[in-house]
């Protein structure tokens, strides 16, 4: 079925074209505000995006391909990032990983079978001063404990 | 010498210091009224005087960089670089969190001195806080009128944006970050041309680092030479104040805004409080992972009286003012000011195989040298710690990193060879303790406190 945006996601989309001098430059934000509507980016998501921008279907799958943010395949309700580079690592940033895929049962990467939380490793994520961290869908949670870990995914799970 | 200020940061910790009613109680948006009556050059002349060196990391020189707009049939734009993806670097988040009106009344005096009329500031999208902070400045500002037709009655035209972009740190660099906001794929551009003369849509453009634009209203505010001459590197063109950042094995990680001057020692001891569990410093990376690493124990070599350095020669690189020059005269680069501790009983070779899998990670894969080489770094550094290397493996680490320096397209690849090379020369020993088998992953850490 094709992909199509809901009328308040229309609007927002207008309100991106608005900001730049051509419509390419719009690419990125409108994948975004498609994600956010359907989870991931799919063909139709592409398709869709391709058709409102003028772009040619492989420009935007080239987009889609390029950045991390962009998930191809669906994930779950949740997302949460772990840092693992060197300044959270020198404060135990990998232990929170490891905690979390123990305590998820599943490898960074994946998705909980229950499709409630998809975990991944991140490359810094500018939170060097506050090291241990974790992002949780949009909100930052810093100088981590494994007791504020096991309560963050403990809610997540609920 | 350890000289605080609060250009910045008055702002940090206050109530609802990031809205437009607390920003102008400290005074906010003057200096944007006072760029807007004098004429454009005089603001670009003020900059030059100012010495502010791009925040960026790469240290360039901002009024200069300015001063490289040319009027033009075109369009011009100034972008401002947020997107802060460097391991070890986390000034800027700061700012747009808890001050983003200065980013706002920056981006007015900058597109006034550059010739723009929009600016657009690049976030990395992760940052959705800052990104938040920053549109409600935006929205702020312009239902003030200071955005829009007439700034501060002013017919001077100036629109600010949020860009994000999707997770990629190479979109720190200006023109992969220039491609990102075209919406393709970010990967860096040859220069020749430069972005001020092709820059965004094709267009001139100006690039400035967010922490760069943001002290901008200070400056004005002040008169470029007196703002210069707050640092006490002012004689070697490194002027003002700017954030320090420190994290790591220290006690009390943070950021800090300081008159340029301050010491590495200083900034580990009395502002980071010291080493965690008082142990002695190992290393230090001095201004995000792309900086060579420095030992504990290494001093200056500047015999020559000519040399900028030979004031310190014989005395402990700790000692050393943090700055662009002194930096660069040490073998290393001052980055984005944000040190990255490691404490004695850290292993070095881990810290190294940490960096090269972001590295790895993050290459666009553009130029063959960084995509392979990236690659090849972490395979063979991860292949010596597990206790499966020869010495050719580490041989092979400085030809692998050598190949890459210079023959790629963006910094990208010195950015992974500059720390690669360092940490071999620095700590060739332990390295080698792991082909010989006296050392293993079970016993390496990159905690070394119970």
């Amino acid at each position: 079925m094709p992909f199509a945006l809901t009328a308040e996601r229309e609007r927002e989309l207008d309100d991106i074209l608005s900001r730049y001098p051509n419509r390419m430059a719009a690419c990125i934000p409108v994948l975004h505000v498609c994600q956010e509507q359907n989870g991931h980016i799919n063909d139709e998501v592409v398709d869709f995006v391709s058709k409102r921008l003028d772009l040619p279907p492989a420009h935007v799958k080239g987009v889609v391909t390029f950045y991390t943010l962009f998930n191809q395949k669906p994930v779950g309700k949740h997302q949460v990032w772990v840092c693992r580079t060197l300044p959270c690592a020198l404060r135990g940033g990998l232990d929170v990983l490891h905690h979390c895929e123990k305590k998820l049962g599943i490898h960074a990467g994946e998705t909980t079978p229950d499709g409630k939380v998809t975990l991944r490793s991140a490359e810094c994520l500018a939170s060097c001063g506050t090291a241990p961290m974790m992002q949780v869908d949009k909100d930052y949670f810093e100088n981590l404990t494994m007791d504020k870990v096991d309560e963050i995914l403990r809610k997540l799970q609920a | 010498m350890i000289k605080r200020t609060n250009y910045l940061t008055k702002l940090y910790g206050t109530p609802n210091g990031w809205s437009l009613e607390a920003y102008e109680r400290e005074g906010g948006y003057k200096a944007a009224r006072k760029a807007l009556s004098m004429t454009k050059e005089a603001v670009v002349d003020e900059a030059k005087k100012a010495n502010i060196r791009g925040r960026g990391g790469a240290g360039f020189p901002m009024g200069i960089k300015w001063s490289f707009m040319r009027p033009s049939q075109k369009p011009a734009y100034l972008v401002i670089n947020a997107d802060e993806g460097e391991p070890g670097t986390h000034k800027d988040r700061t700012i747009m969190e808890l001050n983003p009106h200065s980013v706002v009344e920056g981006c007015i005096i900058g597109c006034y001195g550059i010739g723009a009329h929009a600016a657009y500031i690049y976030v990395r999208d992760e940052l959705h806080l800052s990104k938040a902070r920053l549109w409600g400045a935006i929205k702020e500002a312009r239902a003030k009128g200071y955005l829009g037709k007439n700034p501060f009655g002013k017919d001077y035209p100036v629109e600010v944006y949020v860009h994000t972009g999707a997770g990629a740190y190479i979109c720190g660099e200006e023109t992969s970050l220039l491609n990102s906001l075209e919406g393709r794929r970010g990967e860096p551009r040859l220069k020749p041309p430069f972005p001020a003369q092709v820059g965004a849509f094709g267009c001139p453009t100006t690039v400035n680092n967010l922490e760069t634009i943001a002290i901008v209203p200070a400056m004005i505010e002040m008169g470029g030479e007196a703002f210069s001459k707050l640092s006490s590197l002012h004689g070697m063109n490194d002027g003002g104040v700017r954030l320090f950042g420190v994290n790591g094995h220290v006690k009390k990680p943070g950021v800090f805004e300081l008159a340029v001057g301050v010491t590495m020692r200083e900034l580990i001891y009395d502002l980071g409080g010291g080493v965690q569990g008082d142990k002695d410093l190992l290393c230090v990376v001095p201004g995000g992972s792309s900086t060579p690493v420095l030992l504990a124990n290494e001093t200056v070599h500047a015999p020559d009286e000519k040399n900028p350095l030979h004031e310190w020669h014989g005395k402990s690189v700790l000692d050393v003012p943090l700055g662009v020059e002194t930096y660069r005269g040490l073998g290393t680069m001052l980055g984005t000011c944000c040190a990255t501790v490691l404490a004695v009983g850290t292993c070095p070779v881990l810290a190294m195989e940490n960096l090269m899998q972001f590295y790895h990670h993050e290459s666009c894969g553009q130029c063959t040298p960084c995509r392979e080489g990236s690659a090849w770094l972490h395979r063979t550094v991860t292949k010596i710690i597990d206790g499966k290397g020869t010495m050719d493996d580490v041989n092979n680490l400085s030809d692998i990193a050598n190949n890459i320096m210079g023959n790629t397209i963006c910094a990208f690849g010195e950015g992974t060879a500059m720390p690669a090379l360092g940490f071999m020369k620095k700590f060739r020993a332990d390295f080698e303790a792991y082909v010989r088998g006296e050392r293993s992953r079970a016993n390496a850490t990159l905690v070394p406190f119970p």
